[in-house]
């Protein structure tokens, strides 16, 4: 867990880039910090690592105080992945992953089959490893850099807007590497990021930071969408933050019934009993494209094939693809208005935030602290 | 003008000697000169206020005549090879100290920080970040460096020294032109294989910067 406890930092300059911090990262949850540029969340994610020393206040990782330790020690104990890659252009690709090993005494061997180990973990070929950085793609280039980051197995990752620099459809892929990775390793992750939709998709937790480095709010993505804590939240969060919410609820808690037998439309099935398209009874129109849900499926998901589908019915599949129900789209409605009330309404925060040992008298939620 | 083969042939053991004397002078100079300018310029990249002097100071020394020099000298080393290493290195300090401070400018600030927050300490990135690439930049200074100090040896001729430039002396003191189309072309010949074998050296030091291959 990463703690800071009334940080702030101004510069030589006069200006004030992070305004009395205090924020608890969880222990292998990935903590995004959002905010437009010079909101200081980037100075923030590299105090961490102390690339930044903090003007006053304490930060600690793992309970220990970043300032009592050697600073080169305690950066080779965090993962760092860092704008557009940053990678070594003199080293080939294998010995860009294996620099912190090597500074950590491993060996050259062991170093190496360390970082040929990872070029697999990240998705690239061992033929990638021989390279040099400039003959990668620009995504390639970033997961190399992920792989530099994870190569002495740190539990901390710091990573300052890695995909910033990817087209739209390689940074999805990377964001989703991310995930799988993340659900294998359980990282305490700190991620940058002005993107929003980019944090609703990574974070367990998003901060959004304002302008003069003042946190505005910490919270699940759910809440944050549901309750934004201000107009400034709610305006980074942009007009879409219903339908974003949307994206983060699971299809599973919506109702489901048996598919229509005697309607226009019926559902075609293959032997196995997996949806294959929608049928008109007399013939009269083209089968129209299904596309079946699984209960990880998003409601966002489930509304749009809900509208794609000639009687706006949803079809539902197990595990294995076969047909289990239909959900209509006012269940999936219902669905979301009760998502939304136990967001708006519900205990909130409750099962998400961080116990600390409370540094003064005062709230223990973060949205709270945060503008305190 | 025509070459007189038959003394070339008698003298060769001469020419032979004057050639490695004249490329050991140009090679220490140049030798000394990157001893004396990696550290300065280490400093010079460091320190913003030092950079304008340093490099001031070379490009003053530079504008000193070479005969000038070696007098200078005269009552400091006398007439010996030393006085003729210290004049060339003098002149190899404003490409090579320009050259490496203009190198180590040229590493990209996003690299350095990725070596600090890797846990890089400063020395290590200096040594094995750094310098490396900023290696084709020094490069190119050493070559010029070389080429120039092969040029300028012939000019210690005045204190005795001199390597081939000896024979310009000898063939213009007896009216014999074979001698000094011999010492140029000798001279030539030793810059060129100087400056071809530096390239080499170039190209082995640093691999990432050859061609792309295709995947």
């Amino acid at each position: 867990m990463i703690q800071f406890d009334t940080v702030h930092k101004r510069f030589p300059n006069g200006t004030t880039a992070v305004h009395d911090l205090t924020l608890d990262m969880p222990e292998g949850g990935v903590t995004v910090l959002v905010g437009s540029s010079g909101c200081g969340k980037t100075t923030t994610l590299r105090m961490i690592n102390r690339m930044v020393e903090p003007t006053s206040g304490a930060i600690r990782v793992g309970g220990r105080d970043v300032l009592e330790q050697d600073a080169a020690d305690l950066r080779r104990s965090i993962g760092y992945v860092i704008q557009q890659s940053g990678l070594f252009p003199h080293r080939t690709v294998l010995d860009n992953i294996a620099t912190v090993p090597l500074l950590l005494g491993w060996g050259r061997r062991k170093a190496r089959a360390r970082a040929a180990e990872l070029l697999e973990t990240v998705g690239l070929t061992a033929d990638a490893g021989k390279r040099y950085p400039h003959q990668l793609s620009g995504g390639q280039q970033q997961r190399v850099g992920v792989a530099r980051a994870l190569a002495a197995d740190p539990p901390v990752l710091l990573m300052d807007e890695p995909f910033g620099a990817v087209d739209p459809v390689v940074r999805t892929q990377l964001q989703d590497e991310l995930l799988r990775l993340q659900r294998e390793l359980s990282k305490t992750i700190v991620f940058v990021t002005h993107d929003i939709d980019e944090a609703v998709r990574l974070g367990d937790r998003i901060a959004v930071f304002r302008t003069g480095g003042h946190l505005v709010q910490c919270a699940a993505p759910a809440e944050l969408l549901a309750r934004p804590a201000d107009d400034f939240v709610a305006d980074f969060l942009g007009a879409e933050r219903g339908l974003k919410l949307l994206s983060l609820v699971p299809l599973a808690g919506v109702p489901q019934g048996p598919a229509p037998q005697d309607g226009d439309w019926a559902l075609r099935l293959d032997a196995a009993g997996a949806p294959l398209a929608w049928r008109h009874k007399d013939g009269d129109a083209a089968d129209l494209p299904v596309r079946p849900l699984r209960d990880g499926d998003s409601l966002l998901a489930a509304l749009d094939e809900s509208l794609a589908s000639p009687t706006g019915l949803v079809a539902r599949v197990d595990a294995e693809g076969r047909l289990t129900g239909v959900s209509s789209r006012d269940d999936i409605h219902e669905g979301a208005a009760r998502e939304r009330d136990r967001c708006v309404r519900g205990p909130v925060g409750a099962d998400h935030a961080v116990p600390r040992a409370p540094a003064a008298a005062g709230s223990t939620r973060d949205d709270v602290e945060g503008r305190a | 003008m025509s070459v007189d083969w038959s003394w070339t042939a008698d003298h060769a053991d001469e020419l032979a000697t004057l050639t490695l004397s004249h490329l050991q002078a140009a090679l220490s100079a140049v030798l000394l000169g990157l001893v004396i300018s990696l550290p300065l310029a280490v400093l010079a990249h460091r320190v913003r206020p030092l950079r304008g002097l340093l490099l001031g100071l070379s490009n003053v020394l530079f504008t000193i005549p070479s005969i000038a020099v070696f007098v200078l000298l005269l009552p400091v080393s006398g007439l010996t090879r030393t006085t003729t290493v210290i004049g060339l290195t003098i002149y190899t300090l404003v490409v090579l100290l320009g050259n490496t401070v203009e190198g180590l400018d040229s590493v990209p600030a996003r690299t350095k920080e990725a070596a600090e927050a890797m846990g890089t300490r400063p020395l290590r990135t200096l040594l094995t970040v750094e310098l490396p690439l900023a290696l084709p930049v020094i490069m190119a200074g050493v070559r010029i460096a070389t080429v120039m100090s092969i040029s300028l040896v012939s000019v210690a001729t005045y204190i005795g020294d001199g390597g081939l430039g000896q024979l310009f002396t000898d063939g213009f003191q007896r009216d014999f032109p074979t001698p000094v189309i011999v010492g140029v072309v000798l001279t030539l010949l030793l810059a060129l294989v100087a400056d071809a074998l530096l390239v080499t050296v170039q190209y082995v030091l640093t691999p990432w910067t050859r061609r792309q291959r295709s995947a």
